[in-house]
């Protein structure tokens, strides 16, 4: 589907979580290190409960979890402490984990606060033992480039990590109990959140990429699988603002972002359909156990025969429109249901489940439906679940009649979301009175701005303009966090044959391909300047660097000398490759004859097959290009 | 600067000009325990500003004029429970008697502030399954923190519960902070017989947090308080995990942790029963050990004068006996010393004990080891120390053992009767014999 981005008036904002990579965790000594779940020496449970503010309000993402009264279960580890159990008071705010939030903020030309004040966040969901995240704002008003302009940078926040969900792709995970590791929680991460300023999906994954550089520029982040996580805040003009947690992977972005724009676009029309026809949600819920007495259906006998439904007036086919890729608007409803732990079966998508035409006939008599409405059923003996199942999707199908409804959602590996919990308010954040509060001065952020890193940006343009590498690989060495590069560079580069280039590459793609080969070469253990040293000294052609590479990856203990040798990649004397080389014209004279001095090509295959790594292949081109010539030139005078 | 003066509450704009350039804060004025004002910006958020010459401040709007402004989302459907509705005939009744440990809170989020909830209404709206247990009448003695409270006080509240008991209530629950709460708990045990469970309940989570165990502590009590127990008893976690909390004898309960959930322990005791926890009230169990006293097995009788003037000595290494003769020429009318291993003090300190009890002012000797109980024929020391006339007090706890010999001076001034009395077990403060399973932490 192409769109036009700007005409839908599609807004886009980031929200960035980056895991610091500190000694200790944020509010405790704990080390920031993640477990194995087998490794935990026990466990324990708990509840929560939302607390009530002054006027009886509780928020209303804080509501819905309290009415799914779970029990959550906690791993401990011996790397976890009382704080993490919430069975003893936090300590202070981590300076070192302060400092970095700061330098990111500084990168991100924003302007930090006086004084930072930690702060309780309400989350009941059970990722925190608290009931609440601690979080702080540490600086605001900041901006970056982009390809399509400046992008606004509003806050920069230094919060706790929360814990790690146990099972979470576990169908039944949303029903009565969830499990959490306590490893993560307390892990220091900042929370950099962007303006609205994003305009299109891939502005939305540009601008992810640039603030990922930016992280990474200080040195002094996680790396690896979810340590880094966008969630999305998506609207159009006519939608409503979603909030899309929990992205991954940067790849994602365009796809999730379009993919959500389709979604909008979608019950925008729904909605428009369902006022044209008149559609009313019925709030009366009706037993059904009796038509399906003798149900060959499984998922119905499961539940104990119990089988409970409402009607949708007016909603017939409406559940079976694709929403998503593959998804359709009864699974949007179903969402809502199943965090109550139950599912949900719709006339749409009916005769099926083993459940027959004859029951589907008398489900639509027992609320005298028409092929225009739509009856929703779900099949379970726990009626308290029922009652509060249908309150969910048939407030949900209300909504469906007003538009896009704005909700928090989950990201899913496909680039499809699905619906999480309503979309928090403000009202749900108080000082953490246990934590003080800490006051960041002058002296404090010139001692940062003095030491603030060369960003990887900047890294890139100065290789681009200093060694004269194109933009590809210029990005791809600055972004490798190491100083390797330079060092060899200023060590080996002496003119010849090796190049800021050829350093830039092996330590790059060179890596990258033996990796690909299943060859692990462990960089920091590799003597590179020896190796540049010799190709300097046309010891060997530089075409053996990958041999070379895994032999001694194979052999820790083993020099680059003793990688020459075993190779057999001695370098030939000039004569002997200027013998070789007079050889294989000879020998091919007809050929050259015929393809003059475009033979040279396949020539010099024939010879590197037999010459490569132990001369370089430059040297060998021009010695080729010279004997063809000369040999034209003969045959020309025989002529 | 602007001169007009800024109060908390103002909804304020503020322009600082800093290095990195300008920058604009608009949010509502805080009270701030620094020199920083304080504010909460429209995302949740607290920042501190220093104020000086760089900085602008412009009222927007006066804390007076902003009426009942709130940032917070309105759920008009949350329910809230009528206590006068669900009262059902035959239930039992429960006085919740509150002394200022807090089982419920409420936040206000606007402001930042949390406080604490004493009315039933209050009470019922926050644990709303309390309603569903028993009729809950609810009332406010005293609102002081735990750490305030006095002996005067243990007084004035076993009286309450006294009056509560005889105007008919089935059970107590008192909430109490839980520091001192041991102290009041053996207080009352000594003061009261009661033929309905009196149990002290409190939190080692404010009230204020989703993770609080004020609910589930609250929630158990009163159903402990609804029990066949007969006696007083402290009811908290029992262990981390939100699953079960003991009961406690109230003379043989200990605080033994600052902060977490299972801090009271039984000491040189087991727990005299069990509740088990369950979302569903319904669900919720009590199970008596065979040496609780039971419902009706004593009757209502209150004797709660005491003699204040009691002093508690931890002995350490290298005391001067000075700080015991303080007490003393201060007219101290006994003495507990928490002493080292069996219940030993250094050997210059037996004269002087020996001063005191000559002038009939009871010593009586405790173990700062908390478990095990005293025994002073071990040691020459011990042996000593009895000659000296110190009173041994077995396995209760130093606080116990203090708040025994307050109950028992104001009995009677009779030296031998003051020692038979102290080394008589009365509502189960002293143990005959300690197992092995003593539960530890």
């Amino acid at each position: 589907m192409e769109m036009d981005w700007e005409e839908l008036g599609l807004k886009v904002g980031l929200e960035i979580h980056q895991q610091l990579d500190t000694r200790k965790k944020l509010f405790c000594g704990c080390p920031t290190v993640l477990c194995e779940k087998e490794d935990a020496v026990f466990k324990f449970k708990r509840y929560l409960r939302a607390a009530k503010s002054e006027l009886g309000e509780v928020d209303a993402a804080a509501i819905e979890e309290a009415k799914k009264r779970r029990a959550f279960v906690y791993y401990v580890y011996e790397s976890t402490c009382l704080v993490e159990s919430d069975e003893e008071p936090p300590g202070e705010l981590n300076d070192e984990a302060l400092d970095i939030a700061l330098e990111v903020a500084l990168l991100l030309h924003m302007k930090p606060v006086d004084e930072v004040h930690t702060m309780r966040k309400i989350v009941i969901d059970g990722s925190n033992t608290s009931g609440f995240q601690r979080t702080a704002l540490v600086a605001t008003d900041g901006w970056i480039e982009s390809d399509e302009g400046t992008v606004r940078i509003d806050t920069l926040c230094v919060e706790e990590e929360a814990a790690q969900r146990i099972g979470e792709h576990d169908q039944h995970s949303d029903a009565d109990m969830q499990e959490y590791s306590l490893d993560r929680l307390g892990i220091p991460l900042v929370e950099i959140t962007t303006s609205p300023d994003i305009k299109t999906p891939s502005h939305a994954r540009e601008v992810a990429e640039r603030i990922g550089m930016i992280l990474r520029s200080t040195g002094k982040v996680k790396r690896g699988i979810g340590t880094i996580r966008q969630d999305l805040n998506i609207s159009i003009s006519r939608g409503a603002r979603v909030e899309i947690k929990g992205v991954q992977e940067l790849r994602l972005i365009e796809r999730i972002v379009e993919n959500e724009v389709r979604r909008q676009l979608m019950l925008i029309e729904i909605s428009e359909e369902l006022r044209r026809r008149n559609a009313r949600v019925e709030r009366r819920i009706v037993e059904l156990s009796h038509i399906f007495r003798d149900t060959s259906s499984n998922v119905i006998k499961r539940a104990g025969g119990k089988v409970f439904g409402a009607c949708l007036r007016g909603f017939g086919g409406i559940l079976g429109i694709e929403i998503q890729p593959e998804r359709r608007f009864g699974a949007e409803l179903a969402d809502y249901a199943r965090r109550y732990g139950v599912g949900i079966m719709h006339t749409d998508e009916l005769p099926a489940y083993g459940i027959s035409a004859d029951e589907v006939r008398r489900v639509r008599e027992a609320f005298n439906a028409s092929e225009d409405d739509c009856v929703v059923l779900i099949a379970s003996d726990d009626i308290e679940r029922v009652e509060r199942a249908f309150d969910a999707v048939l407030n949900r199908a209300e909504l469906a009649m007003r538009g896009v409804p704005e909700e928090t959602r989950r990201a899913m590996p496909d680039g499809n979301t699905a619906y999480m919990r309503p979309l928090p308010g403000a009202a749900r954040m108080y000082p953490e009175t246990d934590v003080p509060p800490v006051s960041v001065d002058e002296e404090r952020i010139e001692r940062i701005l003095r030491s603030l890193p060369e960003t990887i940006e900047q890294k890139k343009e100065r290789y681009k303009r200093e060694y004269g590498l194109n933009e590809e690989l210029a990005r791809k060495i600055a972004a490798s966090s190491s100083d390797l590069f330079e060092k060899l560079v200023k060590s080996c580069c002496r003119g010849g044959a090796v190049t800021p280039k050829l350093i830039a590459r092996t330590l790059t793609d060179t890596l990258t391909e033996l990796a690909r080969e299943g060859v692990a070469v462990d960089a920091e253990r590799i003597d590179f300047e020896e190796i540049f040293r010799m190709i300097s000294e046309n010891a060997f052609g530089k075409e053996a660097i990958p041999d070379i590479l895994k032999f001694l990856s194979a052999h820790p203990d083993a020099g680059v000398d003793d990688a020459v040798n075993a190779l057999g990649l001695r370098a030939m004397r000039l004569e002997d490759v200027e013998r070789l080389v007079d050889e294989v014209v000879q020998s091919r004279i007809d050929f050259v004859r015929e393809r003059g001095m475009s033979a040279a090509g396949p020539l010099m295959g024939v010879i590197m097959k037999d010459v490569r790594g132990k001369v370089d292949g430059k040297l060998v081109s021009d010695i080729l290009r010279k004997k063809i010539a000369s040999a034209l030139v003969m045959e020309h005078d025989r002529r | 600067m602007s001169e007009m003066e800024v109060l908390e509450g103002d909804r304020v704009k503020v322009r600082k000009r800093t290095p990195l350039g300008e920058v604009t804060y608009e949010g509502i004025v805080m009270p701030s325990s620094t020199d920083s004002l304080v504010l909460k910006l429209d995302s949740g958020y607290n920042i501190g500003i220093r104020v000086d010459e760089t900085v602008h401040i412009d009222v927007r709007q006066r804390a007076s004029e902003t009426g009942d402004e709130r940032t917070g989302e309105k759920e008009t459907s949350y329910k809230k429970s009528e206590p006068g509705e669900v009262i059902k005939e035959g239930k039992a009744v429960v006085s919740i008697l509150s002394t200022g440990g807090t089982i419920a809170s409420k936040v206000d989020y606007r402001t930042g502030a949390v406080s604490p909830q004493f009315s039933t209404a209050d009470i019922l709206d926050a644990i709303p399954e309390l309603a569903e247990i028993a009729e809950i009448r609810g009332r406010v003695v005293f609102s002081i923190l735990s750490e305030n409270m006095k002996p005067a006080l243990w007084r004035k509240l076993a009286c309450e519960v006294f009056d509560e008991i005889r105007r008919g209530a089935d059970g107590i629950v008192i909430t109490h902070g839980t520091d001192t709460m041991s102290y009041s708990a053996a207080a009352l045990s000594f003061m009261l017989r009661t033929p309905v469970p009196v149990v002290f309940v409190g939190s080692q989570r404010s009230a204020d947090r989703p993770s609080s165990d004020a609910a589930m502590n609250a929630i158990c009590a009163t159903k402990a308080a609804t029990s066949d127990l007969g006696e007083v008893a402290v009811v908290m976690h029992g262990s981390t995990s939100d699953d079960f909390c003991y009961i406690h004898r109230g003379t043989k309960v200990r605080k033994m942790h600052t902060s977490a959930r299972y801090a009271f322990v039984s000491v040189n005791a087991m727990p005299i029963g069990k509740v088990l926890y369950s979302q569903n009230v319904r669900d919720v169990r009590v199970m008596l050990a065979e040496d609780a006293r039971r419902r009706e097995e004593d009757s209502l009788t209150l004797d709660e004068n005491i003699e204040e003037r009691c002093a508690l000595i931890k002995f350490y290494p290298g005391e001067d006996p000075a700080v015991f003769d303080f007490f003393v020429e201060r007219g101290y009318r006994g003495i507990v010393i928490e002493g080292t291993g069996l219940g030993h003090v250094s050997a210059d300190w037996i004269p002087h004990i020996r001063r005191a009890t000559k002038d009939g002012i009871p010593v009586v000797m405790t173990s700062q080891c908390i478990f095990g109980s005293v025994c002073l024929r071990v040691y020459d020391t011990g042996r000593d120390l009895l000659h000296a006339g110190v009173i041994e007090g077995g396995d209760m706890t130093p606080e116990t053992a203090l708040v025994k010999l307050m109950w028992v001076l104001a009995q009677t001034s009779d030296y031998d009767e003051i020692r038979r009395m102290m080394r008589e077990n009365m509502v189960g403060e002293l143990g005959t014999r300690r197992t092995c399973s003593v539960q530890l932490l």
